[in-house]
């Protein structure tokens, strides 16, 4: 035993501490607060009077009811869409080529696939230029709420653009786990269509694997913030918008009212996830049904097409809005309904560019670091696990997927309040640590599975040829798993280059990221800017995607067995 | 876990004590010298509203320019909402934190400033009239420079700006002649033309002045604007201003279901078309925005006979300021000469004066008379009267009603 994996014992209780720590005291700091209790704003009485005066306010319960909603019908739309295309296409040539197009759609920033949806569907927006006036007949856009619809529409249509990478990527990840091809064959050597062989063979076991991810769709589409100030309803907005403003209002006493809202919002996500819990039992209950009347289902192209065209879809306008947001960014006057900027101009990218690198650097420094101390203690972590046998429980799981199921605003509130006692708001390393909540969870999930199927062979022989744990560990193992790490570092690098309400709260407007100036920059909603910041929003977990895949061939350029 | 409240209790008290610490003595402007030598080094992070781009440019290059002259580094800290930055003092306070304050400079005006003058978050007593380019300052005839919504400014905050209500058109679609010359007349081009105007959703700062220019207009009694509200007569006072939104709102963009964030997107929305009028709070915004080729070159100006709302913008240090000499050099800055002219030149930002011609030098005097405004901007003498802005009570009260008749409206 040596240095490097005597220390691995600590990582298993630091990982832990890291992700509930914050939790605890942010909810801690939001609770109380809520009950009254802020002895600095002279809340020193316990009392359910903010409870009563949130009931009071205007549209509450609407914008609960559809923070509820959206919740539910985004992870409903998304999973829907994947499980079907997974079903109709698993094995053939267009899987894998959907899987290469959506893969990279997964390091696309919310924020930035919003305005692209925005700047691509809105009334004035490069649909309706394309189609104008010729189809049309406009000449001035339509007088239509298509941006901000009071259902929400457009803002589930953007969740779900982005989940529905999510979803696929961690349900790719738990297919190996079964024997899928196999099972597939089995189901359609008995007659059955594809997507009946998929969802009465495949599906439950696969659904169990994935369900954890499933509820942190469930929860974050309840509660997010970005995207619903982009693209959701404005009268009234969403819970956790409502949540925001009180938090910033000057007057101190609605911390209180938004405290008891942060408290609702938690309540909120838990019965989008308990109804949800209730979907999966009638989906469970129907799938059971029509499984025992017998039918074989082997005309099933309809469902094969539709998931197909959600898929394809959800690509096509991320992509899409990418390029328009590109296109804006070096646009002169654009008027309705031209297709095209009559000019072009780099001015948009020469005004912002220096400007953009002290959060472009904040943005870099954040992220690299959270990255790199969630990725040691992940190693770590799994290290000793795979020395100790133990860890890989349901419990273990649960607790790592916390932070991403709890709502990031109910805690957040509470932590502000915290870091500000401490005086430490504002400072980097809290801030890190902020991110780290969210950059860890990820980062483990995404590199436990190819550590776990690791071939242990390997480790067999360079302990018989006399190399320690830690030789073998840094010679044999982290090599061969270079790929899956630089993979979960990516993935880590753009969950952190993503964070908005983690950077609001903690960085206290003085440290701030890409994702918090264009955000802020948008709320003057000029499209140039917005684009710049936008397209670099997104650039940065792109390149941190590319460097993950192409460094390996690089680097083992002369080692046949690790390229790929 | 059992040990943590032990910890966070002790984290707590710390920190309390802490903050305890003894204050140090202000900066004084009397004494320039010292002032620019404490700020040499210093970094200001000056809280400003950032969602235009042209003024986000023009406090950089005022930061720039702090940088290579006095040392000082400017940090732009961009706000979606002054009120957040007061929010953020007024946490500070509540926790103890006299001074390390995180906010060295805020631009403020109207309720803001009351608020923070109010609870005594501003740096005090008088400061501004001892900044050595106050000399230069128009508050003779500028009123609105020494009484900010009627509350006396006191010394406690320095101007920046002059502001009017002015509205824009495209002449390419909006004839000139067809333009409306009041709030009544505005609200049968509303019906004429419906979903073609609209304004920034309150409590956005040009979304509620909208509302205190509709108010002012149609008050029984105007004068009790220059009061705190009555909250006997509040009703009734302000019944005819809802009276007119409940007309007006069917016929807005979207028919009222949701609304600009604020002026730039009102900007972006005539360009696009959507919106036929829109009004921002600076006489050059459309010059300005031709300029930068957000416009097309055919927007014009125009404003009401009876006169539109006129206010001056300023900037103020929270008592509790890290870097209160660097925020005394930047404010001085923004009110040189230079500065000024450069501030008011429509390729740049456009934003008129607070600077009294008849007190600078013959040279500065020929620049700004030489500076070309623009082709969308009015003449200073066809601006109009200006309307003095109610006491900052209205607008919160307007504000409360808006919300509760139309914030959830869909």
């Amino acid at each position: 035993m040596t240095g490097g994996v005597r220390l691995a014992r600590l990582a298993p209780p630091l990982t832990l501490l890291i992700l509930l720590g914050p939790l605890a005291f942010g909810l801690a700091g939001t609770a109380l607060p809520a009950l009254g209790y802020l002895p600095d704003l002279g809340g020193t009485e316990f009392t359910t009077a903010h409870f009563s005066e949130l009931a009071e306010v205007p549209g509450i319960w609407r914008s609960a009811l559809l923070s509820v909603a959206i919740g539910l019908i985004t992870t409903l739309v998304s999973l829907g869409a994947v499980a079907g295309f997974v079903a109709s296409d698993l094995g053939t040539s267009g899987f894998a080529r959907m899987r290469r197009m959506i893969s990279p759609l997964l390091s696309v920033p919310h924020a930035a696939a919003a305005f692209g949806l925005a700047f691509l569907i809105a009334p004035s927006g490069m649909i309706m230029r394309l189609v104008s006036p010729w189809l049309t007949g406009l000449d001035r856009p339509p007088d239509l709420l298509i941006i901000n619809d009071p259902l929400a529409l457009s803002m589930m249509a953007g969740l779900i653009v982005k989940e529905i990478p999510f979803l696929f990527l961690v349900t790719l990840a738990a297919l190996p786990q079964t024997r899928h091809l196999e099972t597939m064959r089995l189901g359609r050597s008995l007659g059955y269509g594809r997507v009946a062989s998929f969802t009465f063979l495949l599906w439950p076991p696969v659904y169990r694997q994935i369900r954890l991810a499933v509820f942190a769709v469930v929860a974050y589409a309840t509660s997010v913030v970005d995207v619903a100030l982009i693209l959701g309803p404005h009268l009234p907005p969403t819970l956790p918008v409502r949540l925001i403003d009180w938090m910033n209002d000057p007057d101190l006493e609605s911390r209180f009212l938004a405290s008891a809202g942060a408290i609702l919002q938690l309540g909120v996500t838990l019965a989008a996830l308990i109804a949800w819990v209730g979907l999966e039992r009638i989906g469970a209950f129907l799938v059971r049904q029509i499984r025992d009347n017998g039918r074989r289902w082997r005309r099933d192209m309809a469902v094969r097409a539709l998931a197909r065209s959600v898929m394809g879809g959800s690509a096509v306008i991320i992509f899409g809005g990418i390029a328009v947001l590109a296109l804006w960014s070096v646009s002169g006057l654009w008027q309705f309904p031209d297709a095209l900027p009559s000019s072009f101009t780099w001015k948009s990218w020469m005004q912002a560019l220096p400007r953009m690198s002290g959060p472009l650097g904040t943005t870099l420094a954040v992220a690299g670091l959270s990255t790199l101390i969630a990725l040691t203690l992940t190693i770590l972590c799994l290290e000793r696990e795979y020395e100790t046998g133990r860890g890989r429980g349901g419990g273990a799981l649960l607790l790592i997927y916390l932070p991403l199921i709890v709502p990031q605003i109910s805690f957040m509130f509470g932590l502000q309040v915290l870091s500000i006692w401490l005086g430490v708001d504002a400072s980097f390393s809290a801030l890190v640590l902020a991110h780290l909540v969210f950059v860890l969870p990820y980062v483990f999930l995404s590199l436990s599975d190819p550590w776990r199927a690791h071939d242990r062979r390997h480790d067999l022989i360079a302990a018989g040829l006399g190399m320690s744990r830690t030789r073998t560990l840094v010679k044999i193992r982290l090599p061969m798993l270079t790929r899956a790490i630089l993979t979960a570092a990516a993935v880590g690098f753009s969950v952190s280059v993503g964070q908005y309400l983690p950077t609001v709260l903690i960085g206290a407007g003085r440290l701030t990221t890409v994702t918090t100036e264009a955000v802020a920059l948008a709320a003057g909603g000029n499209r140039r800017v917005i684009g710049v910041y936008a397209f670099m929003q997104t650039l940065l977990p792109f390149f941190a995607f590319a460097i993950a895949t192409g460094l390996p061939g690089l680097v083992f350029r002369n080692r046949r067995g690790l390229r790929v | 876990m059992i040990k943590s409240p032990i910890l966070f209790a002790g984290a707590l008290s710390a920190a309390l004590a802490f903050s305890q610490t003894s204050h140090a003595a202000d900066p004084d402007p009397r004494d320039w010298d010292a002032v620019l030598q404490e700020a040499k080094g210093q970094t200001v992070y000056f809280n400003a509203w950032g969602g235009s781009e042209n003024i986000n440019l023009y406090i950089d290059w005022a930061g720039q320019t702090l940088k290579e002259r006095f040392g000082v580094t400017v940090v732009h800290v961009k706000l979606d909402d002054t009120a957040n930055a007061v929010a953020t003092v007024l946490a500070e306070k509540a926790a103890g934190k006299s001074e390390g304050g995180s906010v060295d400079l805020i631009w403020i005006n109207g309720e803001n400033f009351a608020s923070m003058k109010r609870q005594d978050l501003l740096m005090a007593p008088d400061w501004t009239t001892s900044l050595p380019n106050w000399a230069y300052v128009d508050h003779e005839t500028k009123p609105t420079i020494l009484t900010d919504f009627t509350i006396p400014t006191d010394g406690l905050e320095s101007p920046w700006g002059g502001a009017k209500m002015v509205f824009f058109h495209d002449t390419a679609r909006t004839p000139a002649d067809s333009v409306p010359g009041s709030s009544a007349e505005l609200l049968d081009w509303a019906e004429r033309n419906p979903g073609r105007f609209s304004y920034p959703q309150p409590p956005d700062f040009i979304g509620s002045s909208f509302l205190k220019q509709v108010l002012s207009e149609t008050i029984a009694d105007p004068a009790k604007l220059s009061q705190k509200v009555n909250a006997a007569s509040f009703a009734e006072d302000a019944a005819p201003l809802f009276a007119y939104l409940d007309r007006l709102h069917p016929n807005l963009w979207r028919s009222g279901k949701a609304y600009p964030q604020n002026y730039p997107d009102m900007k972006q929305k005539l360009a696009d078309g959507e919106l036929d009028i829109i009004f921002a709070f600076n006489p050059s915004e459309a010059s300005a925005g031709i300029a930068a080729g957000e416009l097309p070159d055919t927007v014009r100006s125009f404003t009401y006979t009876e006169g539109t709302l006129g206010n001056t913008h300023f900037v103020a240090i929270p008592y509790n300021a890290s870097a209160k000499a660097g925020a005394l050099v930047l404010a001085n800055f923004l009110i040189s000469p230079e500065a000024q002219l450069r501030k008011q030149d429509p390729s740049v930002w456009g934003d008129p004066t607070v600077l009294s011609m008849d007190k600078l030098s013959a040279e500065d005097r020929a620049a700004f008379e030489a500076l070309d405004l623009g082709i969308a901007t009015l003449r200073p003498d066809e601006l109009g009267p200006a309307l003095d802005e109610p006491h900052p009570d209205w607008m919160e009260r307007i504000e409360g009603e808006w919300l509760k008749r139309y914030g959830a409206a869909n």
